[in-house]
């Protein structure tokens, strides 16, 4: 009869583990998130499913040729029904807005990870339609590539170019929006060798389908040498190297630089480093660079 | 059709219609509305049966005023979602001009008394309609709108020493929200006067008919519904923006 | 002269558009000549398109809506195929393309399509069901309704000049800036949403004020049947809540025209606030989406049931307290922006409170259900499939309220996958499941029903296989909006969509295909007993009563004596009045009756004895809205 409603929930409990989503975390953000979206779904389906069945099987045995069903036309309140039917929600809704508040505190991004290593900090900067990651304590920069030491917190602060951007590496865990002039943040950590990949989940215009990046997760001693070996050779990213990396573009390589400006990031918060300068062309889409007087 | 034969079907069908009610056509049972003693067996939840029994549409007058009224709450909702905008930008001023420095209270003060005072005048204006003298409500509604014009005057010339300043509504987020809130209470006022102007002169032309008095009655509560957002306007942009 | 108006504003580039444009213009010019040359138009213009009449207006609202679906899911197949293909390759549309077809997507199937359709369907129902004449103010309906068409000629004409929108269909600043949106796309959005959102503010205001004080004398409102409460927090939220979306996009176009910086990235502008304001609006406005589609399901599945509605004073609390909650949850739809822990806590404590007054109402319609007689009539198989449906998309939606599960799959296909389930399941469904039931009361015939049949199991199917694989690339990390990807897992799932889409478009041709040949064939579909009405309680009668008269269950009333004379009434009303003869005028007459009926006090239960005067109701519209051999057509 209704036999596709039996296939959502047969698929959502698929062994999805190794495809590589958010069913496959490697972090322990990703993992707590993981369990509090499992456990919502098994207490959820504890309700609904009886429900589908209740709906299918109502329908069923109370159809116009079953004679064997007691016909009652007029019944159309119970007290006691009304009672269990308004505390069953709301037990379970309870019950849930539990796990929401606790775990919003718990998995807050603004919150820093228990751990005892160092963590390593990291200021994102979305581009159109490229990620800069400029690494506060190494000096060093990269572009659409995030190396990162295992079993270390990151912790990011976050702003954007222009456009509203989400940071998001579905395998590590919580995702944040990138806004202009303002910095938001985000912890996560990496507990395993390996590369995941990263994307932005907030549409930003046509370049936005190339926006993603790898993130490599290496042992710590491997990270080290990366390190090392990053500011032994490359360019520099400085004010005027960071204003032809603004220029619209799509589909970058990995770029790496050996050293960085310290005071970029803060400047392009403040929007003081370049500002973004807009889509191409077009009649009435010239940047307004400098307030006219009057309007 | 002869007009003969048109009476003569209304007449019958008019004799129909009182049969049809007083139970007299065969087939038909008459509704009796039954007092809640008679079905004493039977549930009834709280004030349900008698007091909320309804007396049928209400009559036009009420409908007219009651949906205004309701526009009226949703242009309300309109100026709030200004209103937010207005109090997430105040401090955006972006290195320009602040309200301490802008906002001069004495043209503010004598704006909010032009309006006050001329909703006062509505008030009269109306009363003078519901007694169908015509030369005091024109002379109400007059008045209300001289008020309303040096309302309108004043604001305009202290957009207009803003904009001189380099104080527009392009130079900063304040000064948007600012100019946007402040501009749409201006803009309801203007079109409050062309409607006020329209009133006055459907009073002129129809006199206190029924529909005309219907639409003054509207006019008045947008007047009213103005002021009080002016007052709303008055204290939290201007008085709160120049507080030290 | 013409600001950026000029010949590049035509996409000869562009095939798609093109052609696309280039053939519905064909279409319309052909239909225009064609009413030109049959003489069709005075009677358009004097029956149709000045007509105030609510009945009328309610059926322009779901012709408009149907169009408009034909439009918003072409959309839809165009981005299936697009992501069916797109594994490492550009696919066919380029993402400029892409981007408006996703974005014009969006803004027709909620404000063309969904709106009008449930705008329609309250239009045509709640006057009827309320006992009286028309809405409290007709004339505004007409311009609501029009004001919508002029917003939907908008929309389409951004087809073939100029572009649509390239930002989603909420348009979120900086992206839609003129810095980032320098083109006309973003200007048609505002200015359509813009006129479209007057005209549905005052459909607000009309039908608050008509189901608050134009009710017909007796009918207090706990003897309103349930879709009129729905229609009334609707409504309720139709007038809280468009404003805000006014003043929201009225500030963006204050931006974009006039250089101000409400939303801007620099000199003090707030994109968070744009964020805040139109999901404020946002999410109400789903509500005023669902709650009648809500109010159409208890109607149908009490009348084929045979069993007055579970729990009608529950409803009404369930249904008010969803309309006072769903101002109270907007920031569920960006948990990720940064609120902090406390703030994304209390949205999503509040979130998941508003489903609690909705299960109450699954469970009410489940005892409706209990101790009928269900038959499953075309409605009652969507309003099942509904229930089934939405309770898969609530029950993701409640997960999606978990702030830290929402931090893995905002803005993912899962999120998307949500959407469509309770928007398709619960919204379309509803609006399919309230044409197919008061099809017959319009117009005097029913549906065809085989073929009804037919487009329901390709809907609910498609359905499930165009949705339920997004939910699974949701969970395997895929965004929305993607025009392309490099990630070979995510193809079979999103072929296995487009083959979905494939089947929803064959439910929309046996739906167009049942109104063609429903038409065509009408007379052998005349409904004797065009019903629906659902006034309060009147199964106390102890045959289940069919209001819609699938099954005429021996009934051949013959008209008593006492309908000559009303009978003559309306004759001589036709010859010196000219009104206008159509089938739905026809229904006044009735309802005029009805009112007499009602006059004597409504009262909650209808006695056996009444069964009389519904079948004298019903012989008096089987008199005036069909044909009936041997009766005497005076």
């Amino acid at each position: 009869m209704r036999l596709n409603s039996w296939v959502a929930p047969a698929l959502l409990f698929f062994p999805l583990a190794g495809c590589g989503g958010v069913l496959d975390p490697h972090g322990p953000v990703g993992v707590s998130e993981k369990l509090i979206l499992t456990d919502s779904l098994a207490i959820m389906l504890a309700i609904v499913v009886p429900l589908i069945l209740a709906t299918i099987g109502f329908a069923w045995w109370f159809r116009a040729s079953n004679k064997r069903a007691t016909y009652l036309p007029n019944w159309d309140f119970s007290g006691h029904l009304e009672l269990i039917v308004w505390a069953i929600p709301t037990l379970v809704i309870i019950f849930l807005g539990g796990i929401a508040w606790f775990g919003s505190h718990a998995l807050d991004p603004y919150k820093a990870l228990a751990s005892k290593a160092k963590p390593v900090e990291v200021e994102v900067v979305s581009l159109d339609w490229k990620w800069l990651f400029i690494y506060q304590n190494e000096g060093i920069a990269t572009v659409n590539q995030l190396v990162v030491p295992v079993g270390t917190p990151l912790h990011f602060r976050l702003t954007s170019s222009g456009v509203m951007n989400s940071f998001f590496v579905p395998q590590l865990g919580s995702q944040i929006y990138t806004m202009a002039g303002m910095t938001s943040q985000v912890s996560l950590e990496a507990d395993e060798v390996g590369t995941y990949p990263g994307l932005s989940a907030q549409f930003s215009g046509e370049g936005f389908a190339d926006m993603h990046f790898d993130v490599r997760a290496l042992p710590p001693d491997a990270y080290a040498k990366w390190v090392a070996s990053q500011k032994a050779a490359g360019p520099t990213l400085d004010r005027a190297t960071y204003a032809a990396l603004e220029k619209p573009s799509e589909n970058i390589r990995p770029t790496f630089y050996k050293a960085v400006d310290p005071a970029l990031f803060d400047a392009i918060v403040q929007e003081t480093a370049p500002v973004a300068p807009g889509a191409d062309g077009g009649p009435g889409g010239q940047d307004q660079p400098t307030p006219k007087k009057g309007m | 059709m002869p007009a003969a034969e048109l009476a003569r079907i209304d007449h019958e069908r008019r004799q129909a219609r009182v049969a049809l009610v007083e139970g007299r056509e065969p087939g038909i049972t008459p509704v009796k509305y039954s007092e809640p003693a008679e079905h004493g067996a039977h549930k009834r939840g709280p004030g349900v049966e008698v007091g909320a029994r309804n007396q049928g549409p209400a009559p036009k007058r009420i409908v007219t005023g009651y949906g205004f009224w309701i526009f009226l709450l949703s242009d309300f909702i309109l100026f709030s979602g200004f209103y937010a905008a207005y109090a997430v930008l105040s401090h955006a001023t972006a290195g320009g001009p602040t309200p301490g420095k802008l906002f001069n209270l004495r043209t503010v003060a004598i704006e909010t008394a032009f309006l006050l005072i001329s909703s006062f005048v509505c008030g009269m204006a109306t009363l003078a309609s519901n007694a169908r003298n015509m030369l005091w409500t024109q002379i109400g509604y007059c008045v209300t709108g001289v008020l309303g014009l040096g309302f309108l005057i004043l604001e305009f010339s202290e957009f207009g020493r803003m904009l001189a300043e380099g104080a527009g509504p392009g130079r900063s987020a304040f000064l948007s929200a600012f100019f946007a809130l402040v501009g749409l209470h201006g803009l309801h006022v203007t079109v409050g006067l062309l409607w006020l102007g329209t009133m006055m002169a459907q009073f002129w032309a129809k006199g206190f008919r029924a529909d005309v008095l219907r639409r003054g009655m509207c006019f008045a509560l947008f007047w009213h519904a103005l002021d009080i957002i002016w007052v709303g306007i008055f204290t939290n942009v201007y008085l709160l923006g120049t507080s030290p | 002269m013409f600001g950026k108006l000029s010949w590049a504003a035509i996409p000869f580039d562009q095939p798609i558009p093109l052609i696309t444009s280039l053939v519905m213009i064909a279409v319309i010019l052909a239909m225009l000549a064609w009413i030109t040359i049959r003489g069709f138009w005075p009677y358009l213009w004097r029956e149709w398109i000045t007509s105030v009449d609510h009945k009328r207006i309610g059926v322009m609202y779901c012709v408009l809506a149907m169009v408009m679906l034909i439009r918003g899911f072409s959309d839809a197949i165009l981005m299936r195929s697009q992501q069916a293909l797109a594994l490492h390759s550009a696919g066919f549309l380029p993402p400029e393309h892409f981007d408006q077809i996703f974005s014009a997507h969006g803004t027709i199937m909620i404000f063309f399509v969904a709106m009008t359709f449930m705008i329609g369907l309250m239009n045509f129902a709640v006057p009827l069901q309320l006992g009286i004449r028309d809405v409290a103010f007709p004339t505004f309906n007409s311009v609501s309704l029009w004001l919508t068409a002029s917003a939907v000629l908008l929309v389409n004409m951004s087809l073939f000049i100029g572009e649509f929108a390239q930002t989603g269909w909420l348009v979120y600043p900086p992206l839609s800036e003129l810095k980032f949106s320098p083109g006309v796309g973003v200007d048609y959005y505002l200015w359509a949403i813009q006129i479209s959102g007057i005209g549905t503010l005052l459909t607000g205001i009309n039908f608050v004020t008509t189901i608050l004080k134009v009710r017909a004398p007796g009918m207090a409102l706990t003897h309103m049947p349930i879709f009129c409460w729905t229609a009334l927090a609707a409504n309720l939220l139709i007038v809280a809540a468009f404003p805000i979306l006014t003043a929201t996009l009225g500030m963006l176009l204050l931006d974009r025209y006039l250089g101000l910086h409400f939303f801007t990235t620099t000199l003090g502008g707030n994109p968070m606030m744009y964020v805040n304001l139109i999901w404020a609006w946002g999410h109400p406005e789903v509500y005023i989406l669902i709650l009648p589609a809500f109010g159409i399901f208890t109607e149908v599945i009490s009348t084929f049931s045979g069993k007055p509605v579970f729990g009608y004073r529950s409803m009404i609390a369930a249904t008010m307290a969803i309309c006072i909650l769903s101002f109270m949850v907007w920031l569920h739809h960006f948990f990720t922006m940064g609120a902090g822990a406390d703030v994304n806590g209390f949205f999503g404590i509040m979130t998941m409170i508003i489903a609690v007054p909705t299960g109450v109402k699954v469970f009410n319609w489940l005892f409706t259900m209990w101790g009928g007689r269900v038959r499953f009539e075309v409605p009652m198989l969507w309003a099942l499939a509904f229930i089934v449906t939405f309770l898969i998309g609530g029950m993701t939606g409640v997960l999606l309220a978990v702030p830290p599960a929402d931090f893995v799959l905002h803005n993912s296909l899962f999120l998307v996958a949500h959407f469509h389930n309770v928007a398709i399941g619960g919204v379309l469904f509803g609006a399919f499941a309230g044409y197919t039931y008061w099809f017959p009361k319009a117009f005097g015939f029913r549906l065809d029903d085989r073929l009804g049949r037919a487009a329901f199991w390709f809907w609910v199917i498609g359905f499930y296989v165009a949705f339920m694989p997004l939910y699974v690339l949701g969970l395997d990390g895929m965004t929305r909006r993607m025009q392309h990807y490099d990630v070979a897992a995510w193809q079979p799932w999103l072929i296995v969509a487009a083959g979905g889409a494939a089947l929803i478009l064959c439910g929309i041709g046996c739906q167009v295909a049942q109104l063609v040949l429903s038409i065509r064939k009408r007379d052998s579909l005349r409904d004797r007993t065009a019903g629906g009405l659902q006034l309060r309680r009147p199964a106390e009668c102890h045959r289940p009563r069919s209001l819609l008269g699938y099954e005429a269950e021996g009934d051949r009333a013959t008209p008593p004596h006492g309908l000559a004379g009303l009978q003559a009434h309306r004759t001589a009303a036709q010859q010196s009045h000219r009104i206008c003869r159509s089938f739905l005028c026809r229904c006044d007459r009735l309802r005029a009756h009805l009112a007499y009926l009602v006059d004597g006090g409504c009262r909650p239960h209808w006695r056996v004895r009444d069964v009389r005067r519904f079948r004298l109701a019903r012989s008096f519209r089987i008199r005036i809205a069909g044909r009936r051999t041997g009766e005497d057509r005076s």
